[in-house]
């Protein structure tokens, strides 16, 4: 029998009102890759959170090889062999690689000889697992599958035992994946313990050997991986059975109706985001374009809504020219013509979370009949109809005034989802629509954008996620620093070969 | 020759012009790589103006006053540190209270002790700071070259101004070779690193300000018990506000926060001294536009000559932990 090398026992922790955390125990064996899987929102991050001391639990205790510990802080984890790689990287990016992994743990007060030993052990280090990282190089001039690198050293460099993962694939290329899954797999072999704190099933099958489902602050099972499916686990994730793939009839392709000649826009800094690019989409039609974040695709998706202004270059619309550097149309006269957009930032662009659910619902139409008659909202007809949308588009709770912000990412999405294709646009552009959105609801949104497909909108849709890309799109465009470097028809199109058109190998 | 020491009194006038603002640019360097904005330099200067003509008159020792005014600005600096990192309240409104705060309190405070608003009674020779003269510096005067560097430039300024000048390399050495200076950098730049790092945020910030206290005290007391022999109402005139610009111009960079410092400086004194000057064919230029001059070189040089500062990331945000 293998002694667990972390224990948690009735760990609860709540924020104000939310219990984020109730009664989650758990054991990690020692020497395994344990993972926990769960929905946005299951309370995941929060438990790996205490467990390296950056929240402390409301009650609850925390045993280490057997042993009681009082974790108030992360240097208390950090002593107790305990390492965490955030979601959110912790770096510094004016600072190097070497001054990011000794902040903290410099062993000295004036830089001298510690530092020079520093550097010597993260060189060994380095060559042990293969991890090709110049210790000198500033951390804003590094890739981001390297400074998950740096993440990882620095953990191992402060003696980590136990490696905390928390969503790390999320930002990185198909082959940074696999290149971090090997490393993980080498430490593991070393003996170390790593837990990976993830949402997507087929990382967990991958590479974990056991794993442990969160829902709603809850742990509802663990198991050994071997022993279990991903149909099992996403109905234990979601509490229901779940259809995983998407069903989509056959390309019904009409006329080309939404087109983009040689656009190229800038961003706030005055940096050139979006380079020379050339696109159409038909209707009946949905492409996908694929990137990793930062590569255009926001400042496309703006250009595109008129919110940024265009460069150069011109956008048409039923062949007119809607806009160019000279001239072009608000979102509201887009609106008009015919096209809708779920901006990629819901928070930020999509909904004002301070607003109730029926006024975000009908906001951008609220001065038209029947919502308002002579600059007078009718809450009446705005009541009526936000109740009968959130039934329809499954909103929860289905409560029309209720603060917006208090709705789930993924009931946020349908708001927004509701209000932009209640309009049947022409065209419609898409960005990020499942983020941070819970299984259930990608399922669902998933098939509105499908049913929108086939009732003839042209649809772009811009997104990290391959899986959502590769299931949805009929067409696929590759982003990379700001161009477009590959397209494809989703035919046997696999995830490796976008994957290097993505990294900008191919 | 005449010409000669011309320029060495300007170099002269140059580095006690800028020696208070050299102070406040260090004491801001340190708040804000430490990610707090600090608008208050300007009231605690003022403040430690106050206290230290205050503290000497009484105690009749201008090293007691000095160490009054580091005291109270160290408590306003825990005060600002209180409300905008402790209470996490916007940084700026906290300073900006601090000023006016301090504005009124000085007037009123030497009201009700001397009688005069916003005035002390004039410090004696033994309560104020007085020029040092190096040694022979006065057998030294007559050697072309070096005695002017030696004696006109070197020697004969107030101890603030060698201190000054001598913390620059200091606080350099601090920020960039220590490791609370790489601590104090993380915590502005990504407080979060330092957090999960294992270090206390809050506590960092704390003694970055306690720091910042200290050195705007410097700069007070070398107005009031120094250049001056008493404190006068709103005598820090803007010199904060000029030290932060300079700071900012300076990267919120010890060595390059100096340069604009000394410029500013510089055009101050040059202005002072081209004021009646007649220039050949043009005449006497009116003075108002000799006192524009500094301000007028310093938009141009900056525009021209600074690139674009980029202040650390995570400065005016309160680090909240929690959700």
């Amino acid at each position: 029998m293998v002694s667990p090398i972390l224990e948690l026992t009735d760990i609860n922790k709540s924020f104000g009102h939310v219990q984020a955390n109730k009664n989650i125990n758990l054991k990690i064996n020692k020497g395994t890759i344990h993972g926990i899987i769960g929905e946005n929102g299951a309370g995941k991050s929060t438990l790996m959170s205490i467990v390296f001391g950056l929240y402390q639990a409301n009650s609850g205790s925390i045993k280490i090889n057997g042993k009681e510990i009082n974790l108030s802080s992360p240097r208390d984890s950090i002593i107790n062999g305990i390492g965490m790689v955030h979601q959110h990287f912790m770096l510094v990016e004016n600072f190097t690689v070497l001054e990011n992994i000794i902040l903290g743990f410099e062993g000295e007060t004036v830089f001298g000889e510690k530092l020079q030993k520093a550097k010597e052990d993260l060189e060994k280090l380095c060559k042990t697992y293969n991890f090709n990282i110049d210790l000198d190089a500033t951390i804003s001039d590094l890739s981001v599958g390297f400074r998950q690198r740096v993440e990882i050293l620095k953990s191992l460099y402060r003696g980590a035992e136990i490696l905390i993962l928390d969503e790390p694939t999320g930002v990185l290329t198909p082959q940074e994946v696999d290149e971090l899954f090997k490393i993980l797999r080498s430490l593991k072999d070393e003996g170390k313990t790593i837990v990976l704190i993830t949402h997507k099933l087929i990382e967990i099958m991958d590479l974990t050997c056991e794993v442990s489902v969160m829902r709603q602050g809850e742990m509802v099972g663990h198991t050994k991986t071997e022993d279990t499916s991903k149909e099992q686990l996403a109905e234990m994730m979601v509490g229901r059975s779940v259809l995983l793939r998407v069903d989509k009839k056959e390309i019904k392709k009409g006329e080309t109706i939404f087109k983009v000649n040689n656009l190229s826009v800038k961003d706030d800094l005055d940096v050139t985001r979006v380079k020379d690019v050339n696109l159409e989409i038909c209707s009946g039609e949905i492409l996908g374009i694929a990137g990793v974040t930062g590569n255009g695709q926001t400042e496309l998706l703006e250009a595109l809504s008129g919110i940024r202004k265009v460069e150069s270059g011109s956008i048409e619309l039923f062949g007119e020219k809607i806009s160019d550097q000279n001239n072009f149309l608000n979102p509201r006269m887009l609106k008009e013509k015919g096209l809708a957009h779920v901006p990629e930032d819901r928070q930020r662009m999509g909904l004002i979370s301070d607003f109730k659910a029926h006024e975000n619902l009908i906001f951008g139409y609220h001065d038209q009949e029947p919502y308002s008659k002579s600059a007078i909202l009718n809450n009446k007809e705005i009541t009526e109809y936000s109740n009968k949308v959130m039934q329809e588009y499954d909103v929860r709770p289905n409560s029309p005034n209720l603060i917006t912000s208090n709705f789930s990412g993924g009931n946020q999405q349908k708001i927004i989802l509701s209000r932009e294709l209640n309009e049947n646009p022409k065209v419609l552009l898409v960005g990020q629509p499942t983020r941070g959105v819970d299984i259930g609801a990608i399922e669902f949104i998933h098939q509105r954008l499908i049913d929108m497909r086939d009732k003839g909108a042209a649809i772009l849709l811009a997104s990290v996620e391959l899986d959502e890309i590769l299931s949805l799109s009929d067409r696929i465009i590759v982003m990379f620093d700001g161009k477009i470097v590959g397209e494809k028809e989703n035919k046997n199109v696999t995830d490796r070969e976008l994957g290097l058109l993505m990294a900008g190998v191919a | 020759m005449e010409f000669l020491s011309d320029i060495a009194s300007l170099i002269n006038s140059t580095l006690r012009i800028s020696t208070p603002l050299v102070f406040a640019a260090m004491a801001g360097i340190f708040a804000e790589r430490s990610g707090v904005i600090d608008f208050s330099l300007e009231g605690k200067m003022l403040m430690a103006a106050f206290v230290a003509a205050v503290g000497s008159y009484y105690l009749g020792n201008p090293w007691l006053g000095l160490l009054l005014a580091i005291i109270v600005c160290v408590c306003l600096s825990m005060l600002h540190g209180f409300a905008s990192v402790t209470h996490k309240g916007d940084q700026v409104v906290s300073c900006v209270a601090i000023n006016i705060l301090i504005i009124g309190l000085t007037t009123a405070l030497a009201a009700a002790w001397f009688g005069q608003a916003g005035l002390t009674p004039t410090l004696n020779e033994d309560q104020r700071f007085l020029e040092i003269h190096l040694p022979f510096a006065d057998a030294l005067r007559d050697i072309p070259v070096i005695g002017t560097l030696y004696s006109d430039i070197l020697s004969g300024h107030y101890v603030f101004v060698y201190l000054a000048y001598l913390s620059v390399p200091l606080v350099f050495w601090i920020v960039f070779k220590t490791s609370f200076g790489l601590r104090l950098r993380a915590v502005g730049e990504n407080p979060s690193a330092v957090d999960t790092a294992g270090i206390n945020v809050f506590t960092m910030r704390y003694k970055a300000l306690a720091i910042n206290g200290v050195l705007i005290a410097f700069a007070g007391a070398h107005l009031s018990t120094a250049v001056n022999a008493n404190f006068f109402r709103e005598m820090s005139a803007g010199r904060g506000y000029l030290a932060l610009a300079a700071m900012i111009f300076g990267k919120w960079h010890p060595k390059t926060a100096l340069i604009a410092c000394l410029l500013f400086g510089f055009t101050d004194a040059l202005q002072i001294r081209l004021q009646g000057v007649e220039l050949p064919a043009i005449g006497e230029i009116p003075v108002q536009l000799i006192q524009a001059l500094p301000y007028i070189l310093t938009v141009v040089l900056l525009a021209g000559f600074v690139g674009k500062a980029i202040a650390p990331n995570a400065i005016g945000q309160p680090y909240i932990k929690e959700r």
